[in-house]
């Protein structure tokens, strides 16, 4: 695999509205190979738009976005999109894993199942290879003995770590994390923040949005701060509780100190 | 799952082999080189036209007629059954060669279709509840209901005598039933049907001087002249021979009428042992037993009509799953022009009758050179009725399916297309099935309607059955509880395949048996 040099993760003038509320005002960001960087802010800050910018869940009006390698620019405002648009969004999603507050697995399938379905389905592995990678990255999570279940029967914590491997199945450069324990009960929070610990360690770049500001502190090696739109403060995890440069940041963590 | 695409199809194939091995019995003993004579009759409650008899066996004066004719002409006899309404749209479909079945020969049909001589001439006979006062002309009938059949002579007789309010009948036993039970005054008929239907029940009685003078002929598509000398000159013959007139004094029919009409002496050459025979085994003094035995007659024709019934509910459900699949992507997914495509097809065809449909598939799409046999029109016209249906089904089943089901998907680098193929469809399908059993469930009563397009369904057979035994309070419980078995076990199988399906509430090992409903786990 060739070197990446510089930003796996590339934004630049992110633009985005709905009904015409402009929800992402000009966002750029870059984020380093190996990086765990935690996104808070305020809710309807556009955080959770962003992060589904990234993977093109949302089109973005305007602005570029690059990760490992894979180019998009959309120009500006009133540029039409560039005609190969769909298809370098396709591929790009397939260097992305993303994790949803919801977990949104496949009810009608095993834990197993859902995890061996992209491989397949995407990649066009073989059946086998598909679940000896599975097995090993439910392994990872901690599910090995729950693969034969079905996502119903799991608790919050158990899902959202199955989402995890089902995200990281497709080999993913970068995962994002849409406020991935925002729905669970407070005493499962923690065995999901561990994968995402362990995951660091192996030296996954991640994106986190995230309400968890004891965990952005701790894990994260910076943290972006956005409100209204725009990103108003990125900084060192300690030196954004310490000594937030700007007066909404102070505000807002001032509720979690 | 698989399991049941198992059973589907072993029902499939029991049916279909029921079919063939059904068509293979009928006789094949007479040398295929001579040539066919294609003849149709409705032979529904038609005694004593054409019917089933005794042995559930075609006879009657008007077959042996044929009979008659087709040895005369050298051909061999084919018997063609039809509804009566679709007797003479028949002839242009090319379904069969003539049609023999009480026609009278009336200016308004010989527009339509080309006329034999005429084979028997009788006049129209008013049957009145016994007792009741006599009536000498149609006019005295001012203000009162009488009864009688659709497109018939007499029909056109009443409907000419002002005052009158015509009540127009599918079949003569409950016309005459209804004249009994003091429903309408009277019912009037051919005189045939009134000496074989009315005559024999002892709460009724014949009144007033013969009414009209009705020539029945036999019919031929229009374009057929070359058929039409070769008939005339057949009937010619038997009539010559005094065969025509031995035939009619057997069943009672040779009148004095006919005697002018053919030149012959009054008096019938036979007796009538026929009509005789017919007036015994209709006899309402039958015992249970008999009458049981009797049904336990029709077996083969129950078992035939029910695996039809069966075949035509199930491909028709196979065409309406699949064409309705089609059209719910159509109008979920599809561009703009294929979702007004789909939402059309679905509106016009919810919102006009099943059975004007499949009129319109036998006997309209003719016109435009389409011509379908029975079955096929059949199973497209409850197929594609029913699939407007099933697009309403898939269609709710697919909206139900979350919305960051197909996000999951496209997250993982997964095609709309196998995000719907493998996450949302598997998913919806599983939403749908109880309301697609539903209506499988009354596709399979809705089959009933086919009965409409000649085929002899189950009520079909309750015609025929009906008719013959005039047992209809026990022929309907028969058929109905025929129908109800049938439709048991796809309700069984339905919630079994509901039950292996719901997989997000059990455990691996938690398999249900065909038999043997899942057990839930204890909701927490």
């Amino acid at each position: 695999m060739e070197e990446i040099t510089g930003p796996i993760l590339e934004a630049q003038g992110i633009r985005k509205s709905f009904d015409e509320t402009e929800i992402l005002k000009g966002i750029s960001l870059a984020v380093e190979n190996g990086d765990l960087v935690s996104i808070i802010g305020p809710s309807g800050c556009g955080k959770s738009t962003f992060l589904r910018c990234l993977n093109f869940l949302e089109i973005p009006d305007a602005g570029r976005i690059s990760i490992a390698g894979i180019s998009i620019d959309l120009g500006e405002l009133d540029s039409p999109f560039p005609p190969d648009m769909k298809v370098k969004a396709h591929a790009l999603r397939q260097q992305v894993g993303m994790v949803f507050q919801g977990f949104n697995l496949f009810p009608h399938k095993t834990i197993l199942e859902n995890v061996m379905l992209a491989p397949m389905v995407v990649v066009g592995s073989s059946k086998d290879e598909a679940r000896s990678f599975a097995l090993s990255t439910l392994e990872k999570v901690g599910l090995s003995a729950l693969k034969e279940r079905y996502p119903a029967t799991l608790s919050g914590g158990q899902q959202q770590r199955a989402a995890i491997a089902r995200a990281l199945a497709i080999k993913p450069k970068v995962m994002l994390y849409d406020e991935p324990t925002s729905a669970l009960d407070p005493e499962l929070v923690d065995e999901v923040l561990k994968v995402m610990r362990d995951l660091d360690a192996e030296g996954m770049t991640q994106i986190v949005v995230t309400h968890e500001i004891r965990f952005a502190r701790d894990a994260s090696d910076y943290i972006v701060f956005m409100e209204g739109g725009n990103i108003i403060e990125i900084s060192d995890e300690d030196e954004i509780f310490e000594n937030p440069k700007d007066e909404r940041t102070k505000r807002f963590l001032r509720r979690f100190l | 799952m698989n399991s049941a695409r198992g059973f589907l199809c072993f029902l499939v194939a029991l049916a279909t082999i029921g079919r063939f091995a059904a068509a293979e019995s009928a006789p094949s003993g007479t040398p295929t080189e001579m040539p066919v004579l294609r003849w149709a009759a409705d032979p529904d409650s038609n005694a004593p036209y054409t019917f089933y008899g005794a042995n559930n066996q075609l006879t009657g004066f008007e077959y042996e007629i044929i009979e008659a004719i087709a040895r005369q002409m050298g051909r061999r006899p084919e018997f063609v059954q039809n509804d009566w309404d679709g007797l003479i749209p028949g002839l242009a479909r090319d379904l069969y060669d003539v049609v023999i079945c009480g026609i009278e020969i009336t200016p308004d049909k010989a527009g339509e279709v080309l006329f034999s001589r005429p084979y028997y001439v009788t006049f129209e006979q008013l049957t009145i509840a016994k007792g009741a006062p006599a009536v000498t002309s149609l006019e005295e009938l001012k203000g009162k209901s009488i009864g009688t059949l659709g497109q018939t002579a007499a029909m056109a007789m009443l409907e000419a005598t002002p005052g009158i309010e015509v009540r127009t009948y599918a079949e003569e036993v409950n016309a005459y039933n209804d004249v009994a039970n003091g429903r309408i005054s009277g019912v009037l008929l051919d005189f045939p049907i009134a000496k074989y239907y009315a005559g024999p029940n002892p709460n009724l009685e014949f009144t007033g001087p013969p009414f009209g003078q009705v020539t029945y002929g036999i019919a031929l598509a229009k374009n057929n002249a070359p058929l039409q000398k070769e008939i005339n000159t057949a009937l010619e013959a038997i009539i010559a021979s005094g065969e025509m007139r031995d035939i009619l004094s057997r069943w009672g029919l040779w009148t004095p009428t006919m005697a002018k009409a053919f030149n012959q002496p009054e008096a019938a050459s036979a007796p009538d042992t026929e009509y005789a025979a017919f007036i015994a085994s209709t006899a309402s003094g039958a015992s249970l037993i008999t009458r049981l035995a009797r049904y336990v007659g029709y077996w083969p024709l129950l078992t035939q009509a029910a695996l039809l019934t069966l075949e035509v509910s199930i491909l028709g459900m196979a065409l309406a799953v699949s064409v309705g699949f089609s059209l719910a992507i159509m109008r979920v997914y599809g561009p703009f022009p294929l979702r007004i495509l789909a939402t059309l097809y679905i509106e016009i065809i919810r919102g006009t009758p099943l059975l004007i449909q499949l009129l319109i598939i036998f006997y309209g799409l003719p016109n435009i050179g389409i011509k379908l046999s029975p079955f096929v029109a059949g199973v497209l016209g409850l197929g594609l009725n029913y699939a407007a249906y099933e697009a309403e089904n898939y269609r709710a089943g697919l909206l139900a399916i979350p919305k960051g089901q197909m996000e999951a998907a496209r997250a993982l680098g997964m095609t709309h297309i196998q995000g719907l193929r493998h996450v949302v469809i598997p998913q919806s399908f599983r939403l749908v099935l109880p309301p697609v059993t539903n209506d499988f469930i009354s596709l399979l009563k809705d089959s009933s309607l086919v009965s409409m397009v000649t085929l002899v369904d189950l009520t079909g057979a309750y015609n025929r059955i009906a008719t013959q035994t005039f047992d209809y309070f026990g022929t309907g419980l028969l058929i109905a509880a025929i129908y109800l078995l049938i439709g048991l076990p796809f309700v069984r199988l339905a919630r079994w395949t509901e039950e292996r399906l719901a997989v997000d509430t059990r455990k691996p090992t938690n398999k249900p048996g065909f038999f043997r409903p899942a057990r839930r786990p204890p909701s927490s």
